[in-house]
């Protein structure tokens, strides 16, 4: 079992109400980039719908957004923005590496594409796929959600 | 104490009469001394009214102008589009487009894989219609190798571009509504294509990016019952069409905000290389189905919608007819679909089938090298075109006698329709710019590949 | 069966050669008329350029660089091939961007992905990669750039 911090040692239930706050809120920012922006977008249209997570408000502005979903490949030049748009972020936030382009650099192996987006931002969850259907993609986030109410992501 | 106060006169000061006597009063000094020796000053203040006055010096133009960086991360431009507008106000004087966002190396990457594996990368460049970008380079394989592909090869061909045609159209109308502000277009146009994306999803195996139209034909059959999914995909869209014209088509909010609004005009168009609904918008009734026909196409009836003033308007009436024909395509390929092989019985190009492969010790080479070494395609090269929602997408292929390209290049529509920008914004208002970045509809990993 | 439009064409031209290739016309022009033959073909009906883009041969070629534009008449319903070709040492040539002024991205793209220079193109600046990259990614001597995967031990991407 992970050494938790003193703090932590008794789970007050403002800790607790702060992560089910979090969780049940979530904004993702719109960093949609490639074919899995299509899909993040379908997620959270009427099919498959994100809204009943309390997350349909994609918010432009990652000066209001928790979650950067990065969907789709980072090219070397697209790198240095999406480093700032997540440093534009306020604490607390997480990322989802979505797709097998932004966790590892996909199929494409090549000069063009940042070989995985954990060179560039922490990552929280890494969604597979090519690109992931919706459920893949709500799998992930709701894995998310479960490991923050659960304190093993405490940041 | 009342007499030195001076009673003055109404202070609205019209132009033609002499100049109002302001004399300072001891009370209050929040009142501005009004001996300002500065006509201008006076003016603004409101203590001079002289609509005929002139000043002696203009503002310089570049005290006016504002550069306004738009993107890349922007949630209305599309993807990964970045735009330097020199603002005057809010008016756009100039634009500059900024690509490069999303650039794959999608072509040096064609050089590393086989032929068969190439539609898995050229499937991701415009990944709203995989299914023509797998077919330009299928087309150019197959002229490369001179073969033709089997009957029904060529109709599950037409199926399922025309298929995909509907689907991506229903995405630039949902993206076109959100971005200007209908967001129930959205719900409604990505709720439609889910079940257009279950079909898919149920005939090749995934929802995007498919790989299922493959040098030599198909790479699977359509599953048994895709009569009725298809027959139940034709009843159910038209109305679903019906009501996004009730909603949209003679809304004067809508009209008020794409009538008139990125005007591009026929000259500039084919002086710009633009091609697909954005030409045909401006009363260009090009269309490469009819002039170039490819795959049996030319066996179909459908029309060409074609638009009069090339305005946003216009283009999203020829996206909307475009549905309705190529709903019509699919109801007579779906009709008129042959009995056969799904691809090409040379063995030299198609893998057999796997039960063969326990029995026959041939198949079990073929299997192999074509899937190691891949098929060699002797030297040569081509250019194929098809037209894609966006307008024609070309594949050029130059092949060395290998198993793999020397050469991959894709003539991407979007590419060239970006370069209009400058052109359909200029001496807009800003907030146009967002319905005519829509109205273009541009597919970044179409510009970047 | 060539069209008499582009056998007219390529008559007004000594230098320039034709082949059919796989059913479509190609021209190869030499580069000194490059320009010209463009501009004679855009009289003759191709109003359109439809793609700019290049091909590096490396060492198989005694020319290490092609220029390929592609011309289209909708009058006519016509395609057509240009293709030039250009020595390793000076990979130059005119730019279609004052006949065609659709040719100004492509031609920027094959500036950035082959170090061929256009000249007369008003903005030769890199399009798809950063502005400081150095090199030129599609050429043949320019590495894919890929990283060490496991079990991938084959020089081939794939």
């Amino acid at each position: 079992m992970a050494a938790t911090p003193p703090g932590n040692l008794m789970m007050t239930t403002v800790d607790r109400a702060a992560r089910w706050a979090r969780t049940r809120s979530m904004f993702p920012a719109t960093f949609g980039l490639a074919c899995c922006a299509i899909e993040m977008m379908a997620t959270g249209a009427a099919h498959w719908d994100l809204a009943r997570f309390g997350m349909e408000v994609f918010r432009a502005s990652p000066r209001q957004a928790d979650l950067m979903i990065v969907a789709g490949r980072v090219s070397q030049k697209m790198a240095p923005v999406l480093r700032q748009v997540f440093d534009q972020m306020p604490d607390p936030k997480w990322v989802i590496s979505m797709g097998a382009c932004a966790s590892s650099g996909g199929m494409f192996n090549n000069y063009a594409l940042v070989q995985g987006v954990d060179q560039v931002v922490p990552v929280d969850i890494y969604v597979p796929g090519c690109p992931p259907g919706p459920q893949s993609l709500m799998h992930g986030i709701l894995t998310l959600h479960d490991k923050i109410m659960s304190g093993e992501i405490d940041h | 104490m009342g007499d030195e106060k001076t009673t003055e006169e109404i202070d609205v000061w019209v132009a033609g009469t002499e100049a109002p006597q302001f004399s300072p009063t001891d009370e209050g000094s929040q009142e501005i001394s009004r001996d300002e020796s500065d006509y201008r000053l006076r003016e603004q203040l409101g203590s001079v009214v002289d609509d005929d006055y002139e000043f002696d010096d203009e503002f310089g133009e570049d005290d006016e102008r504002m550069i306004l960086n738009m993107g890349p991360q922007h949630p209305s431009t599309h993807g990964v589009l970045r735009l330097q507008i020199e603002l005057e106000g809010e008016l756009i004087r100039r634009t500059k487009p900024i690509i490069g966002y999303l650039h794959t190396g999608m072509e040096k990457t064609a050089e590393q894989l086989t032929f068969a594996q190439g539609p898995t990368n050229v499937t991701r460049m415009d990944y709203l219609a995989p299914f023509h970008n797998e077919l330009a380079f299928s087309l150019a394989v197959e002229r490369l190798l001179d073969i033709e592909v089997p009957p029904r090869a060529a109709v599950i061909r037409v199926l399922m571009t025309e298929l995909n045609r509907v689907s991506s159209h229903l995405v630039a109308l949902a993206t076109n509504g959100m971005d200007i502000g209908a967001l129930s277009i959205m719900t409604y146009g990505f709720r439609e294509r889910e079940f257009i994306l279950d079909f898919f999803e149920k005939t090749t195996g995934l929802r995007m990016n498919h790989n299922y139209i493959r040098p030599g034909g198909v790479a699977a059959d359509l599953p048994p019952g895709w009569k009725d999914d298809v027959g139940g995909l034709l009843r159910y869209l038209p109305p679903k069409l019906d009501d996004y014209d009730d909603m949209l088509q003679a809304n004067p909010i809508w009209e008020s905000r794409t009538r008139g609004v990125g005007v591009i005009t026929a000259d500039e168009a084919i002086a710009y290389g633009i091609t697909g609904p954005a030409l045909r918008a401006t009363g260009v009734g090009w269309d490469l189905r009819k002039a170039f026909p490819y795959s049996g196409i030319e066996d179909y009836e459908f029309d060409v919608p074609v638009g009069t003033h090339g305005d946003t308007y216009d283009r999203y009436r020829v996206r909307v007819d475009e549905i309705h024909q190529s709903l019509r395509i699919v109801e007579q390929a779906m009709d008129a679909m042959p009995k056969g092989d799904f691809r090409i019985g040379d063995r030299k190009i198609t893998p057999p089938p796997r039960a063969r492969i326990d029995e026959s010790m041939e198949a079990l080479i073929h299997h192999f090298k074509l899937f190691t070494e891949g098929f060699k395609v002797p030297r040569g090269e081509t250019y194929v075109a098809v037209e894609s929602p966006r307008g024609e997408l070309g594949c050029y292929l130059i092949s060395n006698g290998e198993a793999r390209p020397y050469r991959m290049h894709t003539r991407a529509p979007s590419f060239n329709n970006l370069q209009a920008l400058p052109i359909a914004m200029a001496d807009s208002m800003m907030a146009d710019t967002i319905a005519t970045i829509a109205s273009m509809d541009p597919v970044m990993g179409d510009v970047d590949r | 069966m060539t069209h008499r439009i582009v056998e007219a064409l390529v008559e007004r031209f000594e230098t320039a050669e034709h082949e059919v290739s796989h059913g479509q016309d190609v021209v190869h022009v030499p580069r000194d008329v490059w320009l010209e033959f463009a501009t004679a073909a855009r009289e003759t009906g191709f109003e359109v350029c439809v793609d700019v883009t290049a091909v590096d041969w490396l060492r198989s070629r005694p020319d290490r660089y092609q220029v390929v534009a592609c011309l289209l008449s909708m009058e006519h319903e016509l395609r057509i091939r240009m293709i030039t070709t250009l020595p390793r040492e000076e990979p130059v040539l005119d730019s279609l961007v004052s006949l065609y002024p659709g040719t100004n991205y492509p031609e920027r793209e094959v500036y950035d992905m082959f170090g061929i220079t256009f000249a007369g193109h008003p903005d030769l600046t890199r399009i798809l990669m950063p502005d400081d990259w150095e090199g030129h990614p599609l050429r043949k001597d320019f590495g894919v750039g890929g990283v060490p995967v496991q079990f991938k031990e084959s020089h081939q991407v794939s």
